[in-house]
């Protein structure tokens, strides 16, 4: 084998073979010291109940995501847009980004209730909650992207009379591409904490509950082995968006951002 | 951002001339003067090179020439087929920087297609023109290649060609071959002299390599710095068209020897 593939095989193996090991001594250790699975259950008695409570907990899944899914696109496409004004006009950049760092720096479970009033439509409040989390990194990310297209290629630009339209479409805004990702990225992530901080303040506001609201009800009834299963589903469900995401980013930057090129490549 | 660069051209004025500088200076908000009291006239078809040590405002001459940066004082005139708009006409004039300056994110046609496309013109007729730059710059094979794909001498004929595929009346270019290795850089001195001598356009280069611009100029002016002022203007006189022989002829040598002379006073003189 070559040492590239024995590296890619360790890649997977090893934190597979660390997973297994931390699984099988949790095990051990509930059953060694018979402790009952209302405080901690082995990972035999989540899967099991992650096979009985499975089908519910992933119709719960299904309204938590599609809230993340709501409230992530529309943080890329209103913080893409945000920043594209800010870098059209730095007057608007400098009177508007202090309340932009305002919005991200306030905690979103002291503002949720709040807006859940504001807002009746409950799948809309939980999206502005979720959104106001994940907009954020995408408009600093994308702003300082968008400002870092190359001096000489905007002199050149300028040279060949170039509008600020062509400036923008040809230059600053794939300039900003790999930032604007990275952003997304970040974002994909928070969108779901966003979701579930919101859908944790709501409760059961909405006529749907998503997986939040199960977590809560699981440890307010001691089931705590479908509480470590739904736990379980959402890492799964963040661990799929960014590989999502990433997977995005490498197809959209893979002929020319250094971030995309597979290692060994030149 | 008005489009273009505003200038004052003129569409012809007397002896064959296609720039006229007259006590030009630059000052920086610092209080620094970068330039001082330039008089420069270059006649179209001239290969002329600015020569002189780092910080003698040889760059920012040159961006001075270009319109991209504005001059303190002096009159500058320019002379272009021109639209009467007082505007530098998008693909008049070429520029090639030090470093190639290519859109990563854009294959190399492109990438030399970017003039035709900020002018708003992408037709079929175009896009012959820019393969046969391509062509004329040796790279043909390599249209859809990206940047990162390429060396550094080839990222550099990609920066030549995008300079060159407006057909420029002048050809402005800012130590192009400063990062690139001995080989690379005596090939790519031949290849402009060939460009050059084919499209008979006017080019001003900045080096400060004295033996690539007595090999590739009709004429060289000698720059010194603090502040930047042309100290000598000498004009080359050997054989045209320039083969690579030449580098070993004693004519050759000889006037290696007188610039490199000029270049010694001029920086002795700002030494005291």
């Amino acid at each position: 084998m070559s040492p590239r593939r024995i590296s890619r095989l360790w890649r997977i193996a090893a934190p597979l073979a660390v997973g297994a090991f931390f699984l099988a001594v949790w095990e051990v250790a509930v059953w060694a010291e018979n402790i009952p699975p209302y405080i901690l259950p082995g990972p035999l008695a989540i899967v099991g109940s992650l096979w009985t409570d499975g089908p519910s907990l992933l119709g719960a899944l299904l309204v938590t995501l599609r809230v993340t899914l709501a409230a992530l696109a529309a943080a890329a496409v209103l913080g893409g847009a945000i920043a594209v004004v800010f870098s059209v006009s730095r007057i608007l950049e400098l009177s508007l980004f202090p309340y932009a760092v305002i919005l991200q720096v306030t905690p979103i479970v002291a503002i949720a209730p709040l807006i859940i009033i504001w807002v009746r439509e409950p799948f809309l409040a939980l999206l502005v909650c979720a959104w106001i989390v994940a907009f954020f990194p995408i408009v600093a990310n994308t702003t300082v992207g968008l400002n870092s297209a190359d001096r000489n290629l905007l002199a050149l630009f300028q040279l060949y009379g170039a509008s600020p339209f062509q400036v923008l479409r040809y230059l600053k805004l794939p300039t900003a591409l790999p930032y604007f990702l990275a952003g997304l990225r970040i974002s994909g992530g928070l969108a779901l904490i966003g979701a579930v901080v919101a859908e944790f303040v709501a409760g059961t506001g909405g006529a749907e509950t998503g997986l939040a609201f199960r977590i809560l009800e699981a440890g307010y009834r001691l089931a705590i082995p479908r509480l470590f299963a739904a736990l379980f589903l959402l890492s799964l469900t963040g661990i799929v968006i960014y590989l999502v995401l990433d997977g995005l980013s490498r197809v959209l930057l893979r002929h020319w951002h250094e971030s995309a090129l597979e290692e060994g490549e030149e | 951002m008005a489009p273009g660069i505003s200038y004052p051209v003129e569409k012809g004025f007397g002896g064959g001339l296609i720039l006229s500088f007259r006590g030009i200076g630059r000052r920086f908000a610092s209080g620094v003067t970068a330039l001082e009291a330039i008089d420069l006239d270059i006649a179209r078809g001239e290969f002329l090179s600015l020569i002189g040590p780092s910080g003698c405002g040889k760059t920012t001459l040159l961006r001075i020439i270009a319109g991209l940066a504005e001059p303190s004082e002096g009159e500058r005139r320019l002379s272009l087929t021109t639209d009467g708009s007082g505007h530098i006409p998008s693909g008049r004039v070429g520029f090639v920087f030090q470093d190639p300056t290519l859109m990563p994110w854009s294959t190399v046609i492109d990438n030399v297609l970017l003039p035709f496309r900020l002018a708003g013109r992408v037709g079929s007729a175009e896009r012959e023109r820019v393969r046969e730059e391509i062509r004329a710059v040796g790279l043909d094979g390599f249209e859809g290649a990206y940047p990162r794909q390429l060396s550094g001498g080839m990222r550099m004929r990609v920066s030549i060609a995008r300079a060159l595929v407006t057909d420029p009346d002048l050809l402005l270019l800012d130590e192009p071959f400063a990062a690139l290795d001995e080989i690379t850089r005596i090939a790519l001195n031949d290849d402009l002299l060939r460009l050059w001598e084919k499209r008979r356009a006017t080019v001003v280069f900045v080096t400060h390599s004295v033996y690539e611009s007595v090999y590739l100029s009709t004429r060289i002016a000698v720059m010194t710095a603090r502040p930047g002022r042309i100290a000598a203007d000498l004009s080359v006189e050997l054989p045209q068209p320039r083969e690579r022989t030449l580098r070993m002829s004693p004519s050759y040598a000889a006037i290696c020897a007188r610039v490199s002379n000029a270049l010694e006073v001029a920086m002795a003189r700002q030494s005291q």
